[in-house]
């Protein structure tokens, strides 16, 4: 019962001011957020609404001026020393002098993992991007798309029960791209991750979440949660139901709302 | 073999160049003899004298070549204290000197690099070397290295250190400066991103310079060890001057004091050889290393 309904992420009353040489920049004002093992949680909202500082500060990458915020019941810097989350960066960011496999072993070696350990674990995540085969390649040989791949094959190799990434799939083109959303889901059912999902596509968010964070800018804040009635199992053409629509408007909705400020 | 042909073209154009500076050069002093003489000399007379003179204002490019073999495989094959008859290097032999200078640029280049190595380790994390080495580095690079070199070595004479080691040490002096400034930019060369994610992964200091910082800066270490290198070689030559025990700097001051203009030509180009293939070995391990790092592609 309480470990079950625990939350894997609790934001409560969070605010981070940054300070600019242009004076105070408001990030984030009162942002409360839970978010429940399993979930897959989109953000989105315009460029300075705080979505990618947001998840930053589930990293440990950035610290809150206010607020508390704790992850797998521990605080961010406790959670990141433990390994709770992998991160996938909107680059791919693999070593160009590294083959694929040895990518995926960095973290693994750094982290102290037995040699034997870290090719078994790097065959099953490549295995699970759908990149068997490609370990002994260099990065320049593959595709933008299986760069990506790559990436979060790197972020799951470690076993973390968190995935958080920042707009991973932002800088491929659309066939690519939905492509590798289809591939995401299928791995959040088989892996049954919490993961937190940054983007600027109201389809990518609706298709993938089961809830949705809309952001706005200045000072970036949450305007709206929705939760998706969508079913778990999502065929691509589930983009074309009614229910999707609906909440594509919604989110729509949600993002003109936080305009109206300007 | 593409590349061949506008080498060769700009080969000609020097040489060609050369030889008309040749003629122009020296025809005065052929004139004035002939003119004492009381000699008319044609025109094909004139050339033929002005590239043949022992001690000419210009050498032509032949007499420096011809100078070169002399001086190198004839000197050591037959002469009187060459290595065919002695079995050690000829004191009067280019590969001798060549040899004294060779050795003291690379141990010069070895300690500039290491120097440069470790101060651009120090620079990127360390804020205080950060705010305070590198304007150091810099103005040790404005000092004209012609007139620290005779300091340098009484500096050392008087401390007991003589031979190679002073030499070696203005060349550390020019070859580290290249390197610190090519590290620090390579040592900084992974962005933001890259450091985050090496924070995500808890990764130690030392793990994110071994395993990110590192690498990186490969291929801007070896941009820097090829200026480097060059920068050790001139260093040795100007140290050579003052100590005056043998290397290319004691021909090229010799070749002056007696006016020898064809052996300083000589000695100028065997620096400018040893130079160019110093840095082809460097471009070879630049090459071979990259290659083997997946970074060549």
């Amino acid at each position: 019962m309480k470990q079950a309904d625990a939350p894997v992420i609790d934001a409560q009353g969070l605010n981070l001011i940054f300070q600019t040489a242009d004076g105070p920049v408001h990030a984030l004002k009162d942002v409360d957020l839970s978010i429940r093992k399993g979930e897959f949680v989109s953000f989105i909202g315009p460029s300075g609404c705080g979505k990618t500082t947001f998840l930053r500060v589930i990293a440990d990458l950035e610290q809150p001026t206010a607020g508390t915020i704790t992850v797998n019941g521990m605080s961010p810097e406790a959670a990141r020393k433990a390994r709770a989350y992998g991160y996938v960066f909107q680059a791919a960011g693999l070593y160009p002098w590294r083959t694929i496999e040895g990518n995926i072993r960095l973290p693994l070696e750094i982290m102290g993992f037995s040699r034997a350990e870290q090719a078994e674990r790097a065959q099953r995540v490549l295995e699970l991007v759908d990149l068997a085969g490609f370990g002994r390649k260099f990065p320049w040989q593959l595709s933008g798309g299986m760069q990506q791949r790559a990436s979060i094959a790197r972020a799951l190799a470690f076993d973390a029960d968190i995935l958080l990434m920042d707009e991973p799939f932002g800088a491929l083109d659309e066939i690519v791209r939905d492509h590798l959303n289809e591939q995401l889901l299928e791995l959040w059912k088989r892996t049954e991750k919490t993961i937190g999902f940054v983007t600027h596509s109201i389809p990518e968010a609706v298709y993938l979440s089961t809830r949705i964070v809309v952001m706005s800018p200045r000072p970036g804040r949450i305007s709206d949660i929705i939760d998706s009635p969508l079913p778990r199992e999502r065929p691509l053409d589930i983009r074309d139901s009614p229910e999707f629509i609906e909440v594509a408007h919604r989110v729509r909705e949600g993002l003109r709302a936080g305009h109206v400020d300007d | 073999m593409r590349s061949i042909l506008p080498i060769l073209t700009v080969v000609a154009a020097i040489l060609a160049l050369w030889y008309a500076a040749t003629i122009q050069m020296n025809r005065a002093w052929t004139e004035d003899r002939a003119a004492r003489a009381g000699v008319e000399l044609s025109f094909t007379e004139l050339v033929a004298d002005t590239m043949s003179q022992s001690r000419p204002r210009l050498p032509a490019p032949h007499q420096v070549v011809v100078e070169l073999w002399d001086s190198t495989v004839v000197e050591e094959m037959t002469g009187r204290r060459g290595w065919w008859s002695t079995g050690t290097l000829s004191n009067r032999s280019l590969i001798h000197h060549g040899w004294i200078t060779l050795s003291a640029t690379f141990l010069g280049f070895a300690i500039g690099t290491g120097l440069g190595f470790v101060l651009a380790i120090g620079i990127v994390h360390n804020r205080a070397m950060d705010a305070s080495v590198m304007p150091w580095a810099i103005a040790s690079q404005t000092i004209p290295i012609i007139a620290l070199a005779p300091m340098i070595i009484v500096v050392l004479n008087s401390m007991g250190i003589a031979g190679l080691l002073p030499k070696a040490i203005i060349a550390a002096y020019l070859s580290f400066f290249p390197v610190v400034v090519g590290m620090v930019k390579g040592l900084r060369a992974p962005d933001a991103m890259q450091l985050d994610q090496m924070k995500t992964w808890n990764a130690s200091g030392w793990e994110t310079f071994a395993k990110l910082r590192l690498p990186s800066s490969m291929p801007y270490l070896f941009a820097s060890m090829k200026i480097g290198i060059a920068a050790a070689l001139v260093g040795t030559i100007v140290g050579e001057l003052p100590v005056q025990q043998g290397g290319l700097g004691v021909r090229l001051l010799s070749g002056s004091y007696y006016g020898q203009t064809v052996q300083i030509w000589s000695a100028l180009f065997a620096a400018a050889i040893l130079a160019a293939v110093l840095v082809g070995i460097i471009s070879l391990i630049q090459r071979v290393t990259l290659k083997r790092m997946g970074m060549a592609q």
